[in-house]
Parts: C-alpha cells; structure tokens; sequence
C-alpha cells in the first residue's frame, strides 16, 4: 500500500540544512495498522505529510497504492490524495463555520461526485459515528470526541484506502480517546489500511505493528504485523463501532 | 464547482464582518466615483445614432476674414451663411440634405384658458426628419414637396402637443405662431438625444426644440434665427442685407450613403468654393470640411476636458480604493491559512484553491459593485443638481450599471490576485500543524 525506499527530506535555508529524513525505509501492507513512534522533532510528521502527499522528498523512493509518486505535478498529487487517502489530525481541523454536512462534505466536492452521491456518503458516514442527529450543527456545539469523529466520518465518505492519523487523540481525555481509538480499530478491521503517528506507547501498543523513528530514521520496524493487544480485543468484545461510541458521547 | 465557489465566498463574507463591510465599503466608494464621472463622460460622449452617424456629415465652408481664421486651430466656422445653404441645397448633391436653424416664436393658442408663450422651434427641411429619425406619435413630417411651396405645416413635440391638444392627435388641426396658422401634420413622440448632435452651437446639452417648421417657409416670413449668428463684416442693412451677409447661423448636414458619394462631395464643395471665389468671395485658402457625427462631437469638445480630468481622478481614486482591498484580502486571505492548509489536504489543488478564492474576491467585488451603484446613482443626483443642462447625461442606463458590476467585480478579481497566490504558496503542512 505505502513503500518508502531509502527516502530523504532535506530543509534548506541559506545557512543551514536540516536532514528531517534520512535513509528511511518503510513498507505498510494494506490493510495494516501501523503505529509511529519516536520523541518530538524526530520526523515522524515529516514521514506523514510525505506519506500523504503534502509535502514532497528530496532522494529516495515511494509508491502510493503501485504508484509512483515522484514527478507528479501538484495537480495529480491532488487527485491522488484525495482518490486515495484520508487524514485525521490532532486538532481535528474541521471548518467552524461549516455543520458538519458540509465539513464532510468537503473532500467529496474534491472528487466531484454528483449532489446525490455526495449526500449518501456524507449521511453514511455520520451515521457511522453516531452523528447523523447532529448534521446541522456547527463544530463549536461538539465536545472534542465528537468533532473528533466528525473529522474521521470527512475522512471516512471518500472511502480512503489509506488513513493517515496524526496524533488523532492527542486533545481528547481518556475516555474520548479510547472511543476513538476503538473506532480506528473498527475502521482497520473493515480493511482500512491505517498509520497512525503517536506520542502514546499505549496507543501504539494496540497498533498491529509499530515503526520507531528517531533523527529521521527508522531505528526499530517490526517487519511483520502482530496481533493486536488486550485492549483491542476487549475494545472488541465491548462493541466497537457504533455501540463504542455511543458510550463515548452519552 | 462555480456554485460551490460562490457558496463558500458567501460564507466567507459573513465570517469577518467588520473586514467585509470595510472591503466592500472601500470598492463601493471607488466604483461610485468612477461611475458618476464615467456616466457623465460616456453618455456626453457616446454615439447618439450609431446605426448611420458614418453616413450623416456636417458641412463646413470657410468663407472667414483673410486677415484672420475663425478659429486659432484652424477649424472653418462652424456654421453657413444663408447664401451657401440655398446654394447647397438647390445643387442637392447628396442623397438628402438639410439647411437648419434655431428659432423662437410666441405660440397663440385658439383655447383662451392657455396663455400665449413662447416655444423654441427649428427651421428645416423635409429631409430633416429620415435623416436624424425623430419617432413620430401622430402624423408624419411634411414632404419635399411642401417644402417647395412653403407650406404652413408644423410638426410638435409631445410637450407642446400636451399642452396644446391635452396630447390628442392634433394632426390636421391649427397652430398660430407669431400671427400666422399653421397645420400640424405630425406630433413626435418623447424624441431626446442625450446631446443634441444635429446643432451643437447652441448648447449642445438643451433639449429638441418644441416645434419644427419649414425652412422655406421660415425665410419668406422674415423669421430670424435665435441662435448664435457670427460675422467678420458688417451685413447691408434690411432682410435681405442678413440674408445676403458673409454672418453665419445656419446648420447644414447631408446624408451621404458611400464612401464614392462622400469623396464626391467633397470634391463638389471645393469645386463650389472656388467658384465663389471667382466671385470675390472665400478669401481664405481652400478649408471645407465634412465631419460624421461622432467627429463633429470631438471636433465640437462635446465633452468638456473638466469630464476628461473627472474621469481620470476618479480611476485614480478607484486605484486607491483596490490598494486598500488588496491588504484587508491579504489579511483576511491570510487568517484563513489553517483552511487552505486542510482543503490542500483534503484533495483541493492549488488551481482549485486559486480559483476559489478569486470567486471569494469576485463575490466581494460584486457587492462593492452593487452598493457602489447606489453610491453612484446618488452622485448622479448630485450632478443633476448641481449643473444644469445635465438631466440627460447624470443618468444611470442599463450598459452602465452592468459596467459598474462588472468593473467591481473585475477590479476586485485583481486586487484578489496576488493575496490569492500568496495564501495558495502555504505550505499546507506547516498550517494543519500549527491550527
């Protein structure tokens, strides 16, 4: 699904170069769920804004989903970001002036899908997350685990093959990040490939696979995927998805 | 995409309302100056009968003082003496041709409860009426024919046939003037140049004249002109001392259907000056001129070089006022990093984005247009009241208004052009992080 090959990003200023990654190697299966850790500074949002495109490399390789991604032009970067990949972020990043239709709606009219189809997605995700009640209402009227689901049903309507989560919960309490954690692994298990850049060695214990990055460089990759922890599997047998949230936003 | 363009710069005007209220009040201000000047200019200057003003010319024969030329450019008089008219429209070289000038008669109206006054008319020909197409309400104009036989007949416009006939089809009825009947034969309709091209050495902003009357028939009564009679010697004395006199007061325009038929009239007016001048007329060295319409009205400064500076000033002003947008767009265009950075990573490209936003200054652009209008259409007002004779000219018209929406729109697109590249530069990265 995402295979980086001895990738570097170098930030060049006129007084200095900073090696943000350096001979870095990684290659996500679809369907993973794969966990990045390493301590501030160490490149870990570097190798996701590459890894959705958002930033471009100096040296290496990678292919997105068997496509190469060196040499597109803006344009096709676009396209492909937004055919392929979903982001969720730290500080959900949804829209304040725009409900939550039209949050989510906002990746869709990026594809250019027909009003009809665009409202079906948009309902189907909400729903999703046990928001549809709330489709009118603005982010601001959310508590921080809702906005946060808000901004996983925008990432979720373009059926994304890759979910690329920054620090998803990194602004929610426990309990908020439990049930959004919950709802990532639902995600996962329906065959959403899912990395996820994380601080939390709890969280990243529940990933299938973890990846430490330290001076932008993997410096410990489990090659094969893992079972995933107890938590998941009690995150499980609780009802994830729909019934998980629900207990998180009652 | 367009409509969800539009959607989301409408949202955008309602997020920061003092920023918006500012950018549209700076372009409203900027588009109400320029469009006040421009009106004036445009409508002072614009053709006011496209569909023939290359066929209709003004003749201009230079019978002046040899010791010094009636204007310091070199510019003939700009009118003919009665003479050369006669002669003109005897030869009647040109497809129609028409001698005229202004006049003022008392009207004597038969209905006692109406007090005599006095009307401004115009001596023509019949020829008059097919060339410069006055619409008719009731009647027609008179023919040739009539002219001819100095027929008493009369044409009104729809004011004096108000007042007169309660605005009745008077044709075939009676009008005294200055003691003499005349025969309405037709009645024009609500017919206003908004300058008035056919005689500009009367002010070329007054309205037609209430009545028109036959030249021919004019002349044998003795009417004089009362417009501007201009002379380098003294005229004998008596009718026909005026009327033989090297003064000028009368307009004279022909119809001239081709290029062939113009080159050829021209060449018939020099030939006609220079048989005058074997008779101890024309001093000057050969100077005729025959300008179209919208030649005679720059030839004429119809539009005075005060409109000219106006309508400078004002673009200038408008300059200022887009200066101004382009900062607060920046401002506003900036804030909005986070949400650029979040569609970039929600699959909007920069062209997407680009274009978005520029719809966003388009939108704020069109409300400064339309507010600026309003401003517009109140410094028209003020002209209105302000100068007199600009009635007609200080008025908003349909091609106006659209290029008051249009050129807000387009400025405001401009002034969105580089605060657009810049806020699409953002490294979309760097602003999902830090919102």
């Amino acid at each position: 699904m995402l295979k980086m090959t001895h990738l570097s990003k170098v930030y060049r200023t006129h007084l200095i170069e900073t090696h943000a990654l350096r001979d870095f190697s990684i290659h996500v299966r679809e369907g993973e769920f794969v966990a990045v850790t390493g301590p501030s500074g160490s490149g870990k949002t570097t190798f996701l804004n590459i890894a959705g495109l958002l930033e471009t490399f100096t040296g290496g390789e990678y292919e997105l989903d068997g496509v190469d991604v060196r040499g597109l032009g803006d344009d096709a970067r676009s396209k492909l970001r937004n055919a392929k990949i979903g982001f969720i972020f730290q500080s959900f990043n949804l829209i304040p002036d725009l409900n939550l239709f039209d949050n989510v709606d906002v990746p869709l009219r990026y594809r250019g899908y027909p009003a009809a189809e665009r409202r079906r997605r948009i309902e189907e995700a909400l729903t999703r997350v046990g928001l549809a009640s709330r489709m009118k209402h603005y982010p601001s009227e959310l508590s921080g685990g809702q906005q946060q689901r808000v901004a996983i049903a925008r990432a979720l309507a373009g059926s994304p093959r890759l979910l690329l989560a920054d620090e998803p919960t990194g602004n929610l309490d426990s309990l908020m990040a439990r049930g959004v954690m919950e709802f990532l692994e639902e995600i996962n298990r329906q065959g959403t490939t899912i990395v996820m850049v994380t601080h939390d060695p709890e969280l990243a214990a529940r990933a299938q696979r973890n990846v430490h990055v330290i001076d932008g460089q993997v410096t410990d990759l489990d090659d094969e995927p893992r079972l995933r922890g107890p938590a998941a599997v009690r995150g499980t047998s609780a009802g994830a998805g729909e019934a998980g949230m629900a207990v998180t936003h009652s | 995409m367009l409509t969800y363009y539009l959607q989301l710069g409408w949202h955008s005007l309602r997020r920061n309302p003092v920023l918006t209220t500012l950018m549209i009040f700076g372009i409203a201000l900027g588009i109400g100056a320029t469009m006040t000047s421009l009106t004036v200019f445009h409508l002072m200057g614009s053709d006011p009968i496209p569909w023939k003003s290359d066929r209709l010319h003004y003749v201009q024969l230079d019978n002046w003082s040899p010791d010094q030329g009636y204007n310091d450019n070199g510019e003939p008089p700009d009118q003919v003496t009665y003479r050369d008219a006669q002669a003109l429209m005897e030869a009647a070289r040109a497809d129609r041709q028409a001698a005229m000038f202004k006049t003022a008669l008392p009207v004597q109206p038969e209905n006692p409860e109406i007090k005599p006054f006095m009307a401004l008319g115009r001596a023509t020909y019949a020829d008059f009426f097919p060339m410069f197409e006055p619409s008719f309400r009731y009647g027609k104009p008179w023919d040739r024919g009539q002219d001819t036989q100095h027929a008493r007949v009369i044409v009104l416009d729809a004011k004096t046939n108000e007042k007169l006939f309660g605005g009745q089809d008077s044709t075939g009825k009676r009008v005294r003037l200055n003691d003499v009947d005349y025969t309405v034969v037709g009645v024009l309709d609500d017919w206003r140049p908004r300058v008035k091209f056919y005689d500009l050495t009367n002010g070329s902003l007054n309205g037609p004249e209430e009545f028109y009357i036959p030249y021919t028939t004019a002349i044998e009564l003795k009417t004089r002109s009362s417009g501007n009679n201009s002379c380098w010697k003294t005229p004998d004395p008596g009718w026909e001392g005026h009327l033989n006199s090297e003064c000028i007061w009368e307009q004279f325009w022909v119809e001239l259907d081709s290029p062939e038929k113009l080159a050829a009239y021209r060449s018939f007016l020099d030939n006609y000056v220079t048989d005058q001048k074997k008779l101890g007329r024309f001093p000057r060295p050969l100077n005729n001129r025959l300008y179209s319409v919208t030649e005679w009205l720059e030839v004429q400064k119809v539009v005075p070089r005060d409109v000219k500076v106006q309508v400078g000033l004002s673009f200038a002003f408008l300059a200022v006022c887009l200066i101004n947008t382009v900062g607060l767009l920046l401002a506003k265009f900036m804030r909005k990093a986070g949400e650029i950075g979040l569609r970039r990573a929600l699959g909007a490209s920069r062209t997407q984005l680009f274009l978005q936003h520029l719809v966003e200054s388009g939108v704020i652009g069109l409300s400064g247009g339309l507010a600026g209008l309003v401003l517009a259409w109140g410094g028209l007002v003020a002209v209105r009241s302000l100068y007199k004779g600009y009635d007609y000219v200080a008025q908003l018209d349909w091609s106006m208004v659209l290029t008051a929406v249009g050129l807000a729109v387009l400025s405001a697109v401009l002034a969105g052009l580089f605060p657009t590249w810049r806020a699409c530069r953002i490294a979309p990265a760097v602003q999902l992080k830090t919102q």
